[in-house]
């Protein structure tokens, strides 16, 4: 469509406009639409985009702000402990010493866990819905994949509650204690709540996350880069390995920082399941406790300034970290879905 | 090649065993990829059906009109904590969206450049803070100057997450109208605001609301950010600076305590929050796809 941008300034109005009435126009003679003056909404243009803008900032305001409060009340704890804050192994209200390494191990556990059982299923269900599945299947599939990222924390705690940790009490530590109970890593008794558990439930909550920006990677694939390894004569694995997961490793990687972000943040399934104890165990069926679990246990029974700076001081360290494995995973998916894949011709 | 050579001759039931291999790995992984997906699937099909079975089964007319009992006593409902999720949502609603939308608006009609990149990039980062962090910020802000915690704590917490989901779907939903649109209706001399508003956030509406529901979605069984903001509450409430009950964290509560009764509750509780969730978003939506002519 041929439509000019703009009107011109010196075209006469087709039609009175009713809207003349606006003050401080030259008398021209004849009735002219204001707009055509250039004057007209200029007023009301500055007014919205500066209400418009002032949302904007209110956006950046809100970061600012978050760092500011963190900050500022983490101050007492900072100043009483230093760095040892984030290497001390006691957390004894009592005595107001505090230190914050069994909640950074138990996140960092939970979360490598989470991962370690997420990152097969989720690039599986990915590749699966684009490359292998019937058309007809693949909406609903990806449909019901996501419907699992609208179950709220809550929800999966309560199930977890009562349907996971019986069965893994029941059966499956049991038999991981039998079979593996030689490497450390799946002694003590099995009795459900554990670090192995909230691993578990983090899995199921991270998969929808990894597995819809795996497939919008794998999405972004070029078609000829399969067809041309189909053509060279590779059967459809070799297709997928060679042509669409090497060209996708960047998204897919980009995908799983994101899960790891929500993972590390994730409150409350996990202080359901996980036993909230301050010590660090080695085997997965011992409890363990998070940052964020910590924070919704204790922060509103917290007594004495020290106390409440120490749970925000780690409050601060759960925000850096997140935003920093934020920043870098939307880098990566930035990098791939934007320009083209980063090696089309490996 | 021998590659191509080998395909063709399994054909003819003469499979070197190179090709074998191949073919063997091929189909084990097919296989790997279908088990996946029902690893997957299954977990969600037993939370949806558990949660069907035990919330159906635990619902009755009580949970529904009446306040918690006292400890240990049997009986008695949620019904404060239904209204006090439907208020607190509430406001955060009609703090968040006019940000979140207006946010959006800058970024899609004068964010084209250095400053809205940053804008952008903060809303993402937020987007990745964790709830439990925002819980922390709305007790600093709020309930701390206010010295108790309040209804308006949740709701800020809530708005907070809200805002930057709602403005980078505004502000996509924005893009999505044709240039010509917004050129039209320069030409016909309205002025940019008048345009923004009346031209280019109509024809998005039908998105916008989208981006809008789906915050309200995620924020909706948030439990973490009302731990030490609205802190719950076992009587009614709707005034704006009192504690106030809300679902999630009567669920919460419910999950931990011993008694079956409570448990039962919880379920209930949960049945009637994914419910409430599922039933608004899509209330919503179909009176937007009805009033507009659903431009997304």
């Amino acid at each position: 469509m041929a439509i000019p941008a703009l009107p011109r300034p010196d075209m006469p109005a087709p039609q009175p406009v009713e809207a003349t009435k606006v003050s401080g126009l030259p008398p021209t003679g004849r009735e002219v639409a204001p707009f055509l003056r250039g004057t007209s909404g200029e007023t009301g243009d500055r007014i919205f985009k500066s209400a418009m803008l002032v949302c904007g900032l209110a956006v950046l305001a809100i970061l600012v702000l978050i760092v500011y409060e963190l900050m500022l009340r983490s101050g007492p704890s900072w100043h009483a402990f230093g760095f040892k804050f984030f290497a001390g192994h006691d957390w004894d209200p009592v005595n107001e010493h505090f230190g914050a390494l069994p909640f950074i191990y138990g996140t960092l556990v939970s979360s490598f866990l989470a991962l370690l059982i997420a990152v097969p299923l989720s690039i599986g269900v990915a590749v699966f819905t684009t490359e292998m599945c019937p058309a007809a299947l693949r909406g609903p599939l990806s449909f019901f994949v996501e419907l699992l990222a609208a179950i709220p924390s809550v929800v999966y705690g309560l199930w977890a509650i009562f349907v996971l940790i019986p069965l893994l009490s029941h059966y499956v530590q049991p038999f991981l204690s039998k079979t593996f109970g030689w490497t450390g890593l799946f002694v003590g008794p099995p009795y459900g709540i554990s670090m192995l558990a909230a691993g578990i439930i983090l899995s199921i909550m991270i998969i929808p996350i990894i597995s819809s920006i795996t497939r919008e990677v794998l999405m972004v694939v070029p078609q000829h880069q399969r067809e041309a390894a189909l053509a060279l004569g590779a059967t459809r694995w070799e297709m997928i390995r060679v042509g669409v997961l090497r060209n996708a490793r960047a998204g897919i990687m980009g995908g799983i920082i994101l899960g790891l972000g929500r993972a590390l943040g994730e409150t409350m399934a996990v202080t359901m399941v996980i036993g909230n104890r301050p010590e660090i165990a080695k085997s997965l069926f011992a409890p363990g406790y998070t940052m964020a679990s910590v924070l919704a246990n204790e922060f509103s029974e917290a007594t004495g300034d020290v106390y409440l700076s120490a749970l925000i001081e780690i409050g601060l360290a759960l925000f850096l970290v997140t935003i920093v494995v934020n920043a870098l995973a939307r880098l990566l998916v930035w990098t791939v879905t934007r320009g083209q894949p980063s090696r089309a011709n490996a | 090649m021998p590659e191509t050579a080998t395909i063709k001759s399994s054909a003819t039931h003469t499979v070197p065993k190179i090709a074998l291999r191949r073919r063997i790995t091929d189909h084990v992984m097919t296989g790997a990829a279908v088990l996946t997906v029902i690893l997957v699937l299954a977990p969600l099909v037993a939370i949806f059906a558990y949660l069907i079975y035990r919330g159906v089964g635990s619902l009755n007319w009580a949970f529904l009109t009446q306040t918690p009992k006292p400890v240990g006593e049997a009986g008695g409902g949620m019904a404060n904590a239904i209204v006090g999720s439907a208020f607190i949502l509430a406001l955060a609603s009609i703090i968040g969206v006019p940000v979140g939308v207006g946010a959006g608006i800058y970024l899609a009609e004068f964010g084209r450049n250095r400053f809205g990149d940053i804008i952008r990039f903060t809303a993402d980062v937020l987007n990745g803070v964790p709830s439990i962090v925002i819980g922390i910020v709305a007790y600093a802000i709020v309930v701390l100057s206010q010295k108790h915690f309040s209804a308006l704590a949740g709701g800020v917490a809530l708005a907070i997450m809200m805002i930057p989901t709602i403005t980078r779907t505004t502000e996509e939903m924005l893009l999505l109208v044709p240039q010509a649109l917004r050129e039209a209706a320069y030409g016909l001399g309205i002025p940019r605001w008048r345009t923004t508003l009346s031209i280019t956030l109509r024809t998005a509406t039908s998105g916008v609301i989208t981006g809008i529901m789906l915050a309200f979605a995620r924020v909706a069984g948030e439990t973490a950010p009302l731990l030490f903001t609205a802190f719950g509450n076992q009587f009614w409430n709707l005034k704006v600076t009192e504690p106030t009950a809300a679902l999630p964290l009567q669920i919460y509560t419910y999950a931990l305590s011993p008694y079956d009764d409570w448990h039962r509750q919880a379920w209930a509780g949960a049945f009637v929050l994914i419910v409430l969730i599922v039933t608004s978003v899509a209330a919503v939506r179909f009176a937007v796809r009805r009033g507009t002519f659903g431009a997304a």
